[in-house]
């Protein structure tokens, strides 16, 4: 009773997709049971994430301790700074990346550029010790 | 015993601006809404000054200029990863954690109290690791109800009691409790609205002891189970339960008021688009379908005298999708419907709604396209949380996208933009 089934000519088209279930065949890989993850640079760079902030480099006063122009720093507030550490400061209202001199009640940050003279931290400069330096990275391409 | 402790974050807003900014140390800083309309945020030395939360910027221009006040755009980008920030470090001292709203959190710390030196210890302790690792000030209020832990939380605050930061009700008396209740208008306490408040003045009840004494029969009776509740909680009996995971969102609403009055089809339908991409990603995020999409539209309200039109329309949807494509084009339809010229439209915004999971969605036959364009879904959301919203984005969007809302003085990414971050000085 109903007939032949005939379909219209302009009838909208619906393509059903014919590989979406893929299946193999073949030798399975003698490697497969030695799969290592891959390395994850986050993992060497940044120890503890939550803590972890990045800074960028802007001119030459840290180039004795290798780090550069355009140089990106990996920034961990987790450390406590301490005498010797590379630390992003705030000094009068700028961001500044020094080494930090603490001995015998005297604090200086200090560049390592002789280009650069120490800035000693008197009662009247306002001093922050945002963080430490532990790690820098850049692309090159 | 139940023991809740909430930790709030001071000024979070302002604070987050200051964080990484050094020439905002010791400024009044004000932190303003969408369109830079009203301060959300004040930063201590504002609220030193006495400007109110709420109050309009151009109210306090001349104010502002006088007192060398900084308005920030509100950077949301910014606030939500200091605050995923904060709450991963909370989430180190109780298994149990309610993230309440961008700048509070809950944290149960039942069967903690012999903890060496107490819980106050252990709430100084939260407080000085948010400080060290994040810069941020918190504080703790600790108590055996969610409700008087936050009234701990306003003592902390106000220094009513406890000290530097901390307070802890759990080892005070309870004559020393009921002192302090004395002294603490009813209207601070948690889900005591103004209109509340008022209706309970005429009772007499002013205090948080006079609240906390009332009777509870009696207020059920004239407001809601919920004012009982919250009475039963201030005597110290636990009713508000940890909420540790925020329920999938039964709809989805992406809506903005414009920087400058539209009039022109084209800007409206750039916006819509836009909006909705926002309320796609965010559909997506939760791993759900909609099965409707709602379209409104609407003239500044805030201005009578000139001509006022709105209209909000809903459609259902032939196949529930995430797909922004799919959504926006029906948006779009929606928007065309309903969009009249000779009109100023100051907001218009998208909802979605019939929202179920994706996992309990069965593929119609005729929809057999649904898991690639899952795929691409996939691949967009990627690369926009990769690399910056909006890179890849359907034209309708636009380009130019002049409607958007005014941001003057927006701080970078400092957190979440490779291109805003803070630049440190090698001189």
């Amino acid at each position: 009773m109903f007939g032949h089934f005939v379909p219209l000519p302009d009838a909208p088209r619906q393509y059903l997709p014919i590989d979406s279930t893929k299946v193999s065949a073949g030798f399975p890989s003698p490697a497969a049971d030695y799969v290592d993850r891959s390395l994850d640079i986050n993992e060497y760079l940044v120890r503890n994430p939550v803590s972890t902030f990045f800074f960028p480099v802007e001119g030459d006063s840290m180039e004795g301790a290798e780090i550069f122009d355009g140089d990106i720093l990996v920034v961990d507030r987790s450390i406590k700074a301490s005498h010797g550490h590379i630390v992003v400061a705030f000094v009068n209202g700028e961001r500044l990346v020094k080494r930090l001199y603490h001995r015998a009640g005297k604090v200086a940050l200090v560049a390592e550029n002789s280009k650069y003279p120490p800035l000693v931290i008197h009662d009247g400069n306002e001093l922050t010790v945002w963080g430490v330096v532990v790690g820098r990275f850049k692309r090159m391409v | 015993m139940s023991v809740f402790a909430l930790v709030d974050c001071n000024n979070f807003y302002a604070s987050c601006e200051k964080l990484f900014a050094p020439r905002l140390k010791n400024r009044p800083v004000v932190v303003l809404s969408n369109n830079d309309g009203c301060v959300v945020a004040r930063s201590a030395e504002v609220k030193a000054l006495g400007i109110p939360m709420g109050v309009p910027w151009f109210k306090i221009k001349d104010d502002a200029r006088r007192h060398g006040i900084v308005a920030m755009s509100s950077n949301y980008a910014l606030y939500a990863d200091m605050s995923n920030r904060v709450v991963e470090v909370l989430s180190a001292f109780s298994p149990n954690i309610e993230v309440y709203s961008i700048d509070e959190s809950f944290l149960e710390l039942s069967g903690f109290g012999n903890l060496p030196g107490g819980l106050a210890v252990y709430g100084a302790e939260m407080r000085q690791r948010i400080a060290d690792w994040l810069g941020l000030a918190v504080c703790v209020g600790i108590a055996p109800t969610k409700t008087l832990a936050k009234l701990a939380n306003h003592c902390a605050k106000k220094n009513l009691a406890g000290a530097d930061g901390v307070c802890d009700f759990t080892p005070l008396h309870p004559d020393d409790l009921t002192q302090l209740f004395d002294r603490i208008d009813v209207g601070e306490v948690w889900g005591i609205g103004r209109k509340i408040n008022a209706r309970l003045a005429a009772m007499g009840i002013n205090t948080v002891r006079q609240l906390r004494d009332a009777d509870a029969e009696t207020l059920r009776s004239r407001f809601s189970v919920v004012v009982e509740r919250t009475v039963r909680e201030l005597r110290g009996l636990s009713c508000i339960d940890l909420q540790e995971v925020t329920p999938d969102k039964q709809q989805i609403i992406s809506s903005r008021s414009f920087g400058q009055l539209i009039h022109d089809r084209v800007d409206l339908e750039e916006a819509v688009a836009s909006y909705m991409a926002k309320a796609a990603e965010k559909l997506r995020a939760q791993d759900s379908l909609a099965g409707a999409v709602q379209v409104y539209i609407r003239t500044n309200i805030f201005k009578p005298e000139t001509p006022q039109y709105q209209r909000a329309v809903t459609v259902p949807l032939p196949d529930a999708t995430a797909d922004t494509r799919v959504l926006t084009a029906w948006a779009l339809r929606v928007l065309r419907r309903i969009y009249r010229t000779g009109y100023g439209y100051h907001k218009a915004g998208v909802m979605l709604a019939d929202i179920a999971p994706r996992l309990s969605q069965q593929y119609s036959l005729f929809n057999a396209g649904a898991p690639r364009a899952d795929a691409l879904m996939r691949v967009v959301d990627g690369i926009n949380q990769r690399y910056g919203r909006g890179l890849p984005q359907l034209a309708a969007e636009g380009i130019e996208q002049d409607w958007r809302m005014r941001r003057g003085n927006l701080s970078p990414g400092y957190t979440t933009d490779w291109r805003g971050l803070p630049k440190v000085k090698a001189q």
